[in-house]
């Protein structure tokens, strides 16, 4: 019986895979966007280990002085290299962005499943709590739990991105199961006994994934974006770190004075996520086609 | 929305006071304040008062209202926002139109991909961008958005120009997004190719039969944009120090202000609600293919 619970023979299933991997890598945005991602991971990693300066303590004696040959980017008001900061500061919210938005899609994902399959009440209140979170505008509700929980850590900020993203992925997840479950081979598990968490997570998971990798990669560029506004408005991440949007924060006040403290970080968050987002535009392109 | 700010804080008075203040004063703080008492209790006094009008009074201006603070920070806020959509709205449309005739040419592709990298980039980093060169290097517009008081209408729309733009940088995006798909849509279809047909003439089939069917998805998302447009408002509020209910929600989650917090969230929430449903009735209004209640 085991052969009818398989949606396609194994090998046909790897073909598909391979004949996307190749429309993915002859896309000129996804190619574009996974090297500038690639770019800034690499910086994370290597972080003050490639850097000129050190990004945090080596204060030189020159204080503010606008970019040169010796200083790409110029140093800020208290003599840190601005390019060294830079370079550094990818590695706070490579770390904070996508951790959150696993956490999200993890717990979306089984929330939609859940919702999805079972449908009836669990459903009916489980989507009237979601269009409640979703009401409130994701930086109003952030700023609320942040001040709220009276902390400020990096993982606060973590939890509550994901708090504020899983509903969303929820609900794409439980529209792309909901289009499953009508489907033979749900009803095929269910008549060969299976139990419900198996059927869920075993047999319909898998036909839900691309979508749900999709929701997850946009879910990506969202979080960015949202670390990056609330560390600028005091509610992310805090100073000693040399994230971009704390050193857009920190050298805002004396924008007229150096403009280049701050308009390096601001281009190094945009480039981030804008190659973030060709690469899950390509994505949805190959695999909701 | 009222268990998130009441709930989770733990001890108010504390959380006021700060973490030295004597343990007395933090609960004689709680008892004047009513904090003490179960959240539950609290909570239906205060819906109790609030569909009466009455909000409370503000926590850490001690006496005043909460509406007295609300209320110009709301009309504030009402202004950029309502600058900022009479801006997006047509232009947004105005570039999904453009980009959808074109489909596959350079100016769609250029239309698409720059629409949609400014939508994702925070609206934070392009505000800057915005203030470097139009304010500092250029000298055009003032670099704040706060005019001094008293200011006539026209200083107030060039004090709240740059911010506007930033707003419609962001929302931009998705509006032309989902003009193209609707105008692309529209031109495949039988009732495009028809009015063709029957031989009328080009701007005709675009005007009567093509852009109507086209902008009806269009409409939808112009809503959700809405509501993204208030969550904007917060950043944007605080980049230009412009005194609305943003930047008002911002300086009560910063001074432990739980009173004007939740009065905050809950008209921001509310103003989100009023949008989606003014625009799903809108929906319902022009397209006569949905009538709610009888379908099903």
């Amino acid at each position: 019986m085991s052969e009818l619970a398989a949606p396609a023979p194994g090998s046909e299933a790897r073909a598909a895979r391979r004949e996307r991997l190749r429309l993915l890598l002859r896309s000129p945005s996804f190619i574009i966007g996974s090297v500038v991602i690639g770019f800034w991971v690499s910086c994370a990693i290597l972080g003050g280990r490639i850097t000129p300066y050190d990004p945090i303590f080596d204060q030189t004696p020159d204080l503010s002085v606008s970019p040169s040959s010796e200083y790409w980017f110029g140093t800020d008001r208290l003599g840190r290299d601005v390019f060294s900061r830079v370079i550094a500061g990818s590695r706070d919210i490579l770390l904070v962005a996508p951790l959150a938005t696993v956490l999200a899609t993890v717990f979306g994902t089984a929330l939609g499943l859940i919702t999805g399959y079972f449908r009836g009440i669990a459903d009916d209140t489980m989507s009237r709590v979601i269009d409640a979170v979703l009401a409130i505008p994701l930086i109003v509700l952030a700023v609320t739990v942040v001040a709220s929980l009276g902390s400020r850590s990096v993982w606060s900020v973590t939890v509550v991105i994901a708090i504020v993203f899983s509903p969303i992925i929820a609900r794409t997840v439980r529209a792309a199961v909901l289009g499953e479950v009508q489907l033979d081979y749900v009803e095929a598990a269910r008549l060969r006994g299976e139990r419900s968490p198996y059927v869920m997570f075993v047999e319909v998971l898998p036909n839900v994934m691309p979508p749900i990798l999709v929701e997850a990669t946009i879910r990506l560029g969202y979080a960015i974006f949202a670390v990056a506004t609330l560390t600028f408005i005091g509610f992310g991440l805090q100073p000693p770190s040399a994230d971009w949007a704390v050193q857009i924060a920190d050298n805002y006040p004396f924008l007229s004075e150096q403009w280049w403290t701050v308009l390096f970080p601001a281009l190094a968050i945009s480039s981030l996520v804008v190659a973030v987002n060709l690469v899950s535009d390509s994505l949805q392109q190959v695999l909701e086609r | 929305m009222f268990a998130t700010a009441q709930l989770l804080p733990g001890n108010v008075g504390r959380s006021v006071l700060g973490r030295d203040a004597p343990e007395e004063a933090v609960a004689e703080y709680n008892r004047e304040h009513g904090t003490d008492r179960p959240a539950v209790v609290q909570y239906v006094d205060w819906l109790d008062s609030a569909v009466q009008g009455d909000l409370g009074e503000s926590l850490a201006q001690t006496g005043v209202p909460v509406w007295d603070i609300v209320e110009p920070a709301l009309v504030n806020s009402l202004k950029l926002a309502a600058f900022a959509f009479v801006l997006f709205v047509p232009l947004g449309i105005l570039g999904g139109v453009l980009a959808g005739l074109r489909v596959g040419r350079p100016t769609d592709r250029a239309i698409t991909v720059v629409g949609l990298s400014l939508a994702v980039i925070p609206e934070i980093v392009t505000g800057l961008v915005l203030i470097l060169v139009f304010a500092i290097w250029l000298g055009w517009l003032p670099v704040t958005a706060q005019w001094e008081p008293g200011a006539g209408p026209l200083t107030q729309v060039k004090y709240l120009t740059l911010p506007a733009v930033a707003l419609v940088i962001v929302l931009f995006g998705y509006i032309a997004r989902i003009t193209r798909a609707g105008v692309v849509e529209a031109l495949d279809a039988d009732y495009t190719r028809t009015a063709y047909l029957k031989g009328l003439p080009h701007s005709t089939v675009i005007r009567r039969h093509v852009l109507r069917n086209a902008l009806m998805p269009t409409i939808a998302v112009i809503a959700t944009q809405t509501g993204y447009l208030v969550g904007g408002l917060v950043a944007i509020e605080y980049l230009f120090n412009y005194q609305g209910i943003g930047l008002m929600v911002l300086q009560a989650a910063e001074q432990k202000d739980f009173t004007l917090l939740t009065a905050g969230v809950v008209i921001v929430g509310t103003g989100f609600l009023l949008v989606t449903l003014v625009a799903d009735i809108l929906f319902a209004l022009i397209n006569p293919r949905i009538r709610y209640g009888t379908a099903e």
